[in-house]
């Protein structure tokens, strides 16, 4: 197939007849054409990219009510997670927060500028690390828990809790508009 | 004149190497498939800079999209050893050819009622068929509860290990579904669970 013939003539008449000499080469054409389409499908069918597991540890339900300890509201952050990918984040109680509730988003400027800011102001007045409370509404997707739960990773905050939202959290989305 | 003949060259080029370029690059291949699994509905997983991998064995997974749920556990023994327990708890039983077709599926997306009629289709039936997805509430009947929980029995029995439980969650999924699904889990006690991610890099 792919190869000419270059031998040219050859002589003519006289002599002994010779049988030629077949080549002992093989066209590997064919076979390489082959093994690549093979390649091809494996390439296409296989995952490369292994999914990963984020690891999600929930406070034990009928622990609630003995084993708790007190938290101070100092150092509690919660978070609330409203519709259209928006958060809402106050410290302290939400009757008399601490800091007023401020409505962000997510990303490097959003959430994960305040978790960092203000785990480091606690961290500096008490010593302690920062509590985060995930609240999330009705209306946020899946996508905000986990997008919440990795920047505290980022942030690499380990005391948080996803908790139910109080209807009075409720309101306060409803007021800005996250509901 | 003479005219300076220029030799003809062959135009082969050996193949070799490439041959045995290809080949190896195969046997890579083939040996480090995995077949990607068809999920019956297609769920968008959220992106996290989480960089643990999933787990192999003993893990089961929940997947979560457009409301629905579909149950599906890892290994051939695993699932039989679920769906006998299934077939106790529901009083409904199985012929071992069922219990054996069973392990050809790969995520249960139907009640446990209309399992029977789902296992005598065809593969290629039940790849049309859309799946309603495993029914959850809040009742005793929650079917989603008994395959976690049988599955679960089943890996102790097969295996001697904790079944670990991941959520892969389409992120478009609203949040009362995915909390219905951890208060099933945390109604037996299992509180400590996956959520699959895809991996994405920190945005300093």
């Amino acid at each position: 197939m792919a190869e000419l013939d270059t031998s040219g003539g050859g002589k003519k008449g006289g002599g002994k007849v010779r049988s030629k000499k077949a080549s002992t080469r093989v066209d590997l054409t064919a076979m390489v054409d082959l093994a690549f389409l093979l390649i091809t499908f494996f390439i296409l069918t296989t995952t490369l990219q292994k999914p990963k597991a984020m690891d999600l540890t929930m406070p034990d339900k009928d622990d609630i009510t003995k084993n708790q300890l007190p938290v101070p509201a100092t150092r509690t952050m919660t978070v609330l997670l409203g519709k259209n990918n928006k958060v809402e984040w106050y410290i302290g109680l939400p009757t008399n927060p601490i800091t007023p509730p401020t409505v962000t988003g997510f990303g490097k400027n959003g959430i994960r500028q305040a978790l960092f800011d203000k785990g480091k102001e606690i961290l500096a007045a008490s010593g302690k690390a920062m509590i985060v409370l995930i609240k999330p509404s009705d209306k946020s997707t899946y996508y905000d828990m986990v997008t919440l739960m990795d920047e505290l990773n980022i942030v690499n905050n380990q005391q948080r809790a996803i908790v139910e939202i109080t209807p009075m959290e409720v309101d306060l989305l409803k007021r800005d508009n996250i509901y | 004149m003479a005219r300076v003949k220029v030799p003809r060259k062959s135009t082969a080029i050996d193949m070799t190497a490439m041959c045995d370029v290809a080949f190896l690059l195969l046997t890579f291949f083939i040996l480090s498939a995995k077949p990607k699994v068809q999920d019956p509905v297609h769920a968008d997983i959220p992106a996290s800079t989480t960089i643990q991998p999933l787990p192999e064995n003993d893990f089961s997974s929940l997947l979560v999209a457009q409301g629905k749920v579909f149950f599906s556990v890892e290994g051939a023994e695993v699932r039989m050893e679920t769906l006998r327990g299934m077939a106790d708890q529901y009083k409904i039983p199985f012929t071992p050819e069922e219990i054996k077709q069973f392990t050809t599926v790969d995520a249960v997306g139907v009640s446990i009622t209309y399992l029977k009629a789902y296992l005598a289709m065809t593969p290629k039936e039940r790849s049309t068929v859309a799946q309603p997805g495993v029914p959850v509430d809040t009742t005793d009947n929650n079917e989603l509860y008994w395959w976690v929980k049988n599955a679960r029995k089943a890996d102790k029995l097969v295996h001697n290990k904790e079944l670990k439980i991941a959520i892969k969650g389409d992120a478009k999924e609203e949040y009362p579904t995915i909390a219905k699904i951890i208060k099933t889990l945390q109604k037996q006690k299992v509180n400590k669970f996956g959520l699959i991610t895809s991996l994405k890099t920190v945005q300093k």
